[in-house]
Formats: C-alpha cells, sequence, structure tokens
C-alpha cells in the first residue's frame, strides 16, 4: 500500500491512472452500454452532436452513432495495444536473456538480427507484414510485435550480463543445473524490471500504431477502430471536422495517460529503492 | 582522422551483415505472400496458363528458392530491385524518383524537432523544477502523445480550411510553370504543414531527452567549478551544462531516423506528398510486394547510412569515443 502512496504523489500520476481507469470503464461497458453492432445504422447521417440526446456526439458518414464507435473503439485500442506490447516483452525478455547469457556466436547473431529489425522502420514492416498477410486484430498485434520486441530485448540483455556474474549464478551452476533452466529460472525473473519499465512507452507506441495501421486502411475491418473512424470523418473533413476531431482527441488522452501513469511508476519505484 | 576511419571500417562490416539479414528476411516475406510476381502480372494484363509457364521461366520463379535466393542476392549487388508491378517499370527508378522528396521531407522535420527541442530542453532545464519546466515536459508529453496522421489533419482543418494561409497538400502548385527560385518558396509553402505535423510530435523526445540530460550535468563537478569562479549563471547554462548534454541528442538522431522514416509513410499520404512513404502506401493499395519490399530495403539502407554519419559525427564532437572500445 506504501506503493500505491508513492504512487499517487504527483498529479500527473493521478491524472494518467484516471485517464485509465476511464478507458477501461469504457472499453468493458461498451457491449453492456451499446449492444448490438457498433458499425449498424442508428440514425441520419451526420447527425452534430449535442442534437440528439439519444445520439448524443451525433452520427457519421453513413448514419452510425458516434458515441458507440468511441466506446467500441476504446476495446481495440486497449487490447492490441496491451496484447502487443506483451508479446513484444515476452519476445525481447527470452531474445536478450538468450543472447546475454550464452554470449559468443549465439549472442553475436541474435543481436545482429535485432540490429536488422532496428534498421527496417517498424511502421513499414508492420505494413508491409499486415499487407501481405492479411488484416486481422491478431495479424495487426503480430505486426506490432514484429516492431517492438527490440528494445526490450537491447535492455534484457544488458541486464543479464551483469547478472550471470553474481554467485547464485555461479551457485546454480556448482548443482548441476541445466544453463537454459538457469537462464529462465534465475536470471529472466531478476533481469525484468528494467524491461517492464518500458512497457508504458511500448503500449503508448503499439497504440498508435495501430491507429495509423487503421488510418491507412489496414486494421480489421470487423472492428471499429479509433484510426479507422479518422480516416472516414477524413472524407468529410471540411464539413464535419469534428469526425475526426472526436476520435483523435480521444487517442491523445489515452497515449497520454498511458504515459503519465508510466512515469508515475517508474518515479514511484524509483522513491522506493531509495528509501530501502 | 585514422580513428575516425577505423570506426567507419567496423560499423561498414556490421551493416553489411544487417542488411544481409534485412535482405534475407524480405525475401522470405515475399515467399510468404500469396501469389507471385507472374499472378500480379497476370492479373493486370490477362493471359492464358501457357503464358504464365513462359513468364515463369523467365523471370526465374521455376527454380528453387536457394537458387532464387541467390539470383535475389545478384541481382541487388548489381541495384536491381526487380519491376514493379503497378508501374510496369523498374523499381529502383522509382524509388530514385520519390526519395528526394522524403529527404528533404525528413531533413527539415528532423531539424525543426531538433533544434525547436534542444532549444526548450535547455530553456526547460536551466531552472530545473520551475514552473516553466514542468509545463514544458507535460506540454511536449502531451505532444509526443499526438499522432501524427491526426496532428496533420488538424493542421490542415485550421491552416488550409479554415485560415486558408497555407494548401491543404501536395508538394508543389500543379502546372504552375514556376522555375528556380519561385518553385523552390511554392515547395517550402507546400511543406509547412506536413513538416510541422512530422517534426513537432519528436520535439518532445529532444526536450526531454536535453533537460534529462542537463539535470544531470548540474550535478557534474565542473558546474561547481565554473560557479566558483564567478561565471554567470548563463554562461554556466550555455557553455558547461547544455553543451555537455548535447551530446547525447546526436545519438538520438540517428536512432530517430528509421522512426521519421515511419512516420513519413502517414504523413506523406495525409498530405499527399509524392515520396518515399507515399510509395509505400501505394505499393500496399496495388498489392504490389516486390515494391514495398524495395522501399524497405531502400530505407534500411538510408538508415544504416544516416547512423554511419551520425557515429562519424559524434566521434569527431567527442575525442573520447572510437579509441578501442566496441559498442554493442
Amino acid at each position: 500500500m506504501n506503493w500505491l502512496r508513492h504512487f499517487f504523489r504527483t498529479p500527473e500520476a493521478v491524472a494518467g491512472a484516471l485517464i485509465l481507469a476511464l478507458l477501461a470503464a469504457m472499453a468493458l461497458a461498451a457491449p453492456l452500454l451499446f449492444p448490438g453492432d457498433p458499425q449498424a445504422i442508428a440514425g441520419p447521417a451526420l447527425l452534430p452532436p449535442f442534437q440528439d440526446w439519444s445520439l448524443p456526439l451525433g452520427t457519421d458518414r453513413l448514419g452510425r452513432d458516434v458515441l458507440a464507435e468511441l466506446f467500441h473503439g476504446a476495446r481495440t485500442s486497449l487490447a492490441v495495444g496491451l496484447a502487443a506490447a506483451a508479446a513484444a516483452l515476452l519476445i525481447g525478455a527470452v531474445v536478450g536473456t538468450l543472447a546475454g547469457f550464452a554470449g559468443g556466436l549465439i549472442d553475436e547473431a541474435l543481436m545482429r538480427i535485432t540490429d536488422a529489425f532496428q534498421t527496417v522502420p517498424s511502421f513499414l514492416l508492420a505494413l508491409a507484414f499486415v499487407s501481405i498477410v492479411g488484416p486481422s486484430l491478431g495479424v495487426v498485434v503480430a505486426a506490432i510485435t514484429l516492431g517492438a520486441w527490440t528494445g526490450p530485448a537491447r535492455v534484457a540483455r544488458a541486464e543479464v550480463l551483469s547478472i550471470r556474474e553474481r554467485d547464485y549464478v555461479a551457485g546454480a551452476r556448482v548443482i548441476g543445473m541445466h544453463p537454459l533452466e538457469i537462464a529462465f529460472r534465475e536470471v529472466l525473473p531478476n533481469a525484468l524490471p528494467p524491461v517492464l519499465a518500458l512497457s508504458s512507452v511500448i503500449v503508448a507506441a503499439a497504440i498508435l500504431t495501430e491507429a495509423a495501421l487503421s488510418f491507412l486502411g489496414l486494421g480489421d475491418p470487423n472492428r471499429v477502430t479509433w484510426g479507422g473512424m479518422i480516416s472516414e470523418g477524413r472524407t468529410v473533413l471540411r464539413t464535419a471536422p469534428f469526425l475526426s476531431i472526436v476520435p483523435g482527441v480521444a487517442l491523445v488522452l489515452t497515449v497520454l495517460g498511458v504515459y503519465l501513469a508510466g512515469e508515475g511508476v517508474v518515479e514511484s519505484t524509483a522513491v522506493r529503492r531509495s528509501l530501502s | 582522422m585514422t580513428r575516425a576511419l577505423r570506426l567507419l571500417r567496423r560499423r561498414l562490416v556490421g551493416s553489411v551483415f544487417v542488411l544481409l539479414i534485412v535482405v534475407i528476411g524480405s525475401f522470405l516475406l515475399l515467399e510468404a505472400a500469396p501469389g507471385d510476381a507472374v499472378d500480379a502480372y497476370i492479373v493486370s494484363t490477362g493471359g492464358d496458363a501457357g503464358m504464365i509457364e513462359l513468364l515463369r521461366h523467365r523471370w526465374g520463379l521455376d527454380q528453387s528458392e536457394l537458387t532464387r535466393l541467390a539470383n535475389y542476392l545478384w541481382a541487388l549487388l548489381h541495384f536491381d530491385l526487380g519491376q514493379s508491378v503497378t508501374f510496369s517499370r523498374p523499381i529502383r527508378d522509382i524509388i530514385l524518383e520519390r526519395l528526394p522528396t522524403t529527404l528533404v521531407l525528413m531533413g527539415s522535420a528532423t531539424a525543426l524537432s531538433f533544434g525547436l527541442g534542444s532549444a526548450l530542453g535547455v530553456y526547460a532545464g536551466a531552472r530545473p523544477g520551475s514552473f516553466r519546466d514542468r509545463f514544458l515536459s507535460i506540454g511536449s508529453l502531451a505532444l509526443y502523445a499526438v499522432p501524427g496522421f491526426w496532428l496533420g489533419l488538424v493542421l490542415i482543418v485550421v491552416f488550409a480550411v479554415d485560415l486558408r494561409w497555407l494548401p491543404i497538400g501536395g508538394i508543389e502548385t500543379i502546372a504552375s510553370g514556376k522555375t528556380g527560385f519561385s518553385r523552390a518558396t511554392d515547395i517550402a509553402i507546400h511543406l509547412v504543414l506536413p513538416v510541422s505535423a512530422l517534426g513537432f510530435i519528436y520535439l518532445a523526445l529532444y526536450l526531454r531527452m536535453m533537460r534529462a540530460g542537463m539535470a544531470e550535468a548540474w550535478r557534474q563537478d565542473f558546474v561547481l567549478a565554473a560557479r566558483a569562479r564567478g561565471l554567470t549563471r548563463r554562461r554556466i547554462v550555455l557553455a558547461h551544462v547544455a553543451r555537455n548534454a548535447l551530446l547525447p541528442l546526436v545519438t538520438m538522431l540517428g536512432l530517430q531516423s528509421a522512426q521519421m522514416l515511419g512516420g513519413s509513410v502517414v504523413i506523406e499520404s495525409v498530405f499527399a506528398v509524392p515520396g518515399l512513404g507515399r510509395l509505400a502506401q501505394e505499393a500496399v493499395a496495388g498489392r504490389d510486394t516486390p515494391l514495398l519490399l524495395g522501399i524497405i530495403l531502400v530505407s534500411a539502407i538510408l538508415v544504416v547510412i544516416i547512423n554511419l554519419l551520425v557515429d562519424l559525427a559524434y566521434a569527431v564532437l567527442d575525442p573520447r569515443v572510437g579509441a578501442g572500445e566496441a559498442s554493442a
């Protein structure tokens, strides 16, 4: 509980946590508040916001309920962001641990592959992957993961390099543990904290990449996404700019919430460390 | 200069390996794509089974995968990226045509984010913890949270649709017949909005890095020494604190180049700027996988070159670097 008090010390962290809580509530409540297909036609086309209280944010070009789309879009953004970040952290931690612990040729090979992935612009890679495999939620997650695992891998490797010389690792060797078992049961868990510190940046980047992909028409066509809504609104940018503005504001607030909460976590753990 | 040359040679060897992995990776992606170049060609032109057979043989697509990888590599060594399906022209020519636009866009956006970002970072970091420091930190974070394509659309709504100050998109006025200086001005005016959309997003990165570096530098002994010598605060900030915080930002320039290239894809498609990024989107729309992979390859080469240049600049700026240590 002490940790929580440290976390809520700064107003920024409180704001971040509030935004994320609101977002999670939106995502969870979407099917309850707006049952049925959010892509179904709900009223007249291009109804401006705050006119009809059954459609508070109005409707888009095809007469779909903007508020319902916004709620369902929160689901997609959060799901993709969290899934891609989790996959990237997992792959990065495993690759980094293997490279750092094995050393030698394995290390060299894995790190050159990491270099190669960092050399290719991750958005172009995601674009190519989705366009070749075909857009669906899983493919989008995989495409984002492809460009996001390298950062965690580097951090994990650096941490493993310092951990593998510690006494308890030597101890595990002496009692005859298999090297892979040492790597994943002794070293990896201890190398995790700095890797996890990257999670807010990675979640934020994943949400932004997903939005950009769906903006370019490479999102899952059966899901409402904020990027897709912006792209849809773009066709009527002159007459109804709010159709692009509203989901964009939602995106900015979401990513900002992730950053702020992430900074709060990092700062509170730093405080905890300096206290202990 | 031998130090810089040695560094350059070591980096070049590493880069060749990295690029080889990129080539093999893109070859595998090309293989994974449903259908091959002949299918795509036949879809657009029509033709019977005999024609398909003939083309497969002529383009070497009936050979084993390893032979084709070798052919692919051999062609690449001759700067041959193959034929674009949608444009019916050599991919190399199309990319070379589009590349300068993207380089100008990226270069201007980088100058904007680096210049303004580090200047604001110095301003914020000169008084750590002050109101302006907190305001700039949060403000830049908010800017960093903005999707580039959305910022582009907002800029269009405000400056092109409402105020009508700037053009809505494109790279120059079509068929204006302008040449020389007036054409350059025309292009510059067209680039204001796309460069702002791309540059302002990454401004936060440099601002925050500069600020963090300055916070670090404030604690160093040489700052105390400068104070003891009775230097003015202004001089300490500029000549000692900011100068030491600037170096890591140079490394960031290289690391960010891949991000910038990725970002320019969406920005170019928002503003209809005919560069590499928009070409990538056209390749996706036309299901032109060889073109898309050619763009990826050229981007990777570009990123490698930029990073080499940045490393060299760094070695020149900081005499401690490159004396023999191997950096990962």
